[in-house]
């Protein structure tokens, strides 16, 4: 219930795990949207302004065209994201995991119109509020989905242990186990380390101070030598 | 087979698909390259599969499965609308899905035009009837605007030569605002377009009642007549996708709310997409045509209806017949 993991099975028949993003991050992200829009148009005014009505009448095409496309234009040519998601990693993609294209977009940016109502983003906000993956009404009906970017993943070291066996059959689940907290161990302080290890201490028959050594060497003897 | 082993065979092949993706991703991977894409994509997944069945490690099977999704971002793509098919569109994609969805176009166009049409008589009749949709100050501009003495017409009556482009973007950031604005609304179970759609209808109506009684015809008609015909057939055809929206979350059928949403605006975007095109037809012809004085009222009269035919022959029949597959 509290996992917002988003799964997408693929033709493939293996299940992608997205993260959608919720109303905080997004709301940041278009609040540095609107700054930027709000920098352009002032700055695309006080150029125009010289050159008279000519420039009055570019001004006015360039206010729709921010209005209504900068997010759009953004999106689709930008691999989903506006500059405001690219700086707090987020992107949009269609609901199947796919990158967004125009329709989808199109169609999220107008319906805004309506997240907007009627003051202050409040249909979008009880929208995100009571959605599994944070919709708005906008996303809802363009099939769309907000979702972190992945960042690159840091190879963990492996404590040096000497390769042990399991003194009793684990399953996969266990195994997994094992494997994590060998891998995790670098982001945990040596006090938590031992008394996470001491919890497994009486099933694995081995002391409670020597009980983070050995799963240690039961990790390493699950991933094999190296 | 141990997890370790596993990675020392096949690390070698997910470095180069890594390295392949990045060049995907900044966009300047050559073809001869791409064309084992598909087969070390399935076998990524492959390797996702088993490196799950078998109980790797998180970190092991997080990195395969970040890999996974992006080549699933690089290998699936939606088809997109825009570009090549936009031809295809205009020609007889467009008409072809107003023609499909005239049950929904009849009804905004009824709400529109009739709305339109009920106000302008009132109006007519009784002239006073102007001021309880519309502020004095307002009729008076609107009269100043449309004074048969003035020698150009339209919202910028007392412009310097040739400032077209003013209006030009003024018309564009107005009227397919408007338009943008009924077809969102709809999301509101239809019940925002149907305001904007009566709105309108009833302010326009007004409007042309009023100047009418006040022997202003030629000047206002001659004006509006031309830039209508997209114009007018473009705020009916964006409330018609906004009713489409709305409808589907009150009628969904078979399916969930959500997800008759999502079908219907697959098919309302399209809608409102050819009715944006049609306001920028529209824009074109207010500033650089309707508001010129040298051609006389005949002559805009004559090709106002021919726009107008000309729509109207383009909704009902253009892309009838199937040509080569679009």
């Amino acid at each position: 219930m509290l996992d917002t993991r988003y799964q997408v099975e693929t033709p493939e028949g293996i299940d992608l795990a997205l993260r959608p993003a919720g109303l905080v991050p997004r709301a940041l992200a278009f609040t540095i949207d609107l700054l930027i829009r709000g920098v352009i148009l002032g700055v695309v005014y006080l150029v125009l302004g010289f050159l008279g009505q000519f420039g009055m009448g570019l001004a006015t095409i360039i206010l729709f065209l921010v209005t209504w496309w900068y997010m759009v234009l953004f999106e689709v040519l930008n691999q989903g994201r506006s500059p405001g998601k690219q700086m707090l990693g987020l992107r949009v993609v269609h609901d199947d995991g796919t990158p967004i294209g125009w329709p989808a977009s199109l169609t999220r940016n107008l319906l805004r119109f309506v997240d907007l109502l009627p003051f202050a983003y409040t249909l979008g906000i009880i929208s995100c509020l009571s959605n599994r993956a944070f919709k708005r009404l906008g996303d809802i009906a363009a099939g769309t989905l907000v979702v972190y970017r992945d960042q690159p993943i840091e190879r963990p070291n492996l404590p040096e242990a000497e390769a042990l066996r399991a003194p009793i059959v684990l399953d996969f689940a266990e195994q997994r186990a094992m494997l994590a907290f060998a891998e995790r161990g670098e982001s945990l302080s040596t006090a938590r380390r031992a008394e996470l290890a001491a919890i497994l201490a009486e099933p694995l028959h081995v002391d409670p101070e020597h009980a983070e050594r050995h799963i240690n060497g039961i990790a390493r003897g699950l991933l094999g030598p190296t | 087979m141990k997890q370790s082993l596993f990675e020392a065979r096949h690390q070698a092949q997910w470095q180069a698909f890594n390295t392949h993706l990045q060049r995907l991703e900044a966009g300047n991977a050559d073809a001869e390259k791409s064309r084992s894409f598909a087969a070390d994509y399935r076998r990524l997944c492959q390797h996702l599969a088993l490196a799950r069945e078998r109980g790797y490690s998180n970190h092991l099977i997080d990195e395969l499965q970040q890999l996974a999704l992006r080549g699933h971002q690089q290998f699936y793509r939606h088809r997109s609308a825009i570009g090549p098919q936009l031809i295809g569109f205009i020609l007889a994609g467009f008409p072809r899905l107003v023609r499909e969805e005239w049950r929904l176009v009849t009804l905004a166009s009824l709400l529109f035009f009739g709305s339109l049409a009920v106000m302008g008589t009132l109006v007519y009749l009784f002239p006073d009837l102007v001021y309880s949709v519309m502020d004095p100050d307002r009729v008076s501009e609107m009269e100043l605007m449309y004074d048969p003495d003035t020698t150009r017409l339209g919202r910028f009556g007392e412009r310097d030569s040739g400032d077209d482009w003013m209006m030009f973007g003024y018309y564009i950031m107005n009227n397919i605002g408007i338009a943008f604005q009924t077809f969102a609304s709809g999301l509101l179970f239809g019940v925002g377009s149907l305001f904007f759609l009566l709105f309108n209808g009833l302010m326009i109506g007004a409007v042309a009642g009023y100047l009418t009684q006040l022997g202003y015809s030629e000047t206002f008609w001659s004006f509006v007549i031309g830039h209508g015909a997209f114009e007018l057939t473009a705020i009916a055809l964006a409330g018609a996708a906004g009713l489409k929206l709305g409808w589907a979350l009150l009628a969904p059928g078979r399916l969930r709310r959500g997800e008759a949403l999502r079908l219907a605006a697959v098919r309302a975007i399209r809608l409102l997409g050819g009715a944006a095109l049609f306001l920028l037809i529209a824009a074109f012809i207010e500033a650089y045509w309707s508001s010129m004085t040298f051609a006389t009222p005949h002559i805009k009269y004559a090709v106002g209806a021919g726009l107008w035919a000309l729509v109207l022959a383009y909704l009902c029949l253009a892309g009838r017949e199937q040509h080569a597959p679009d």
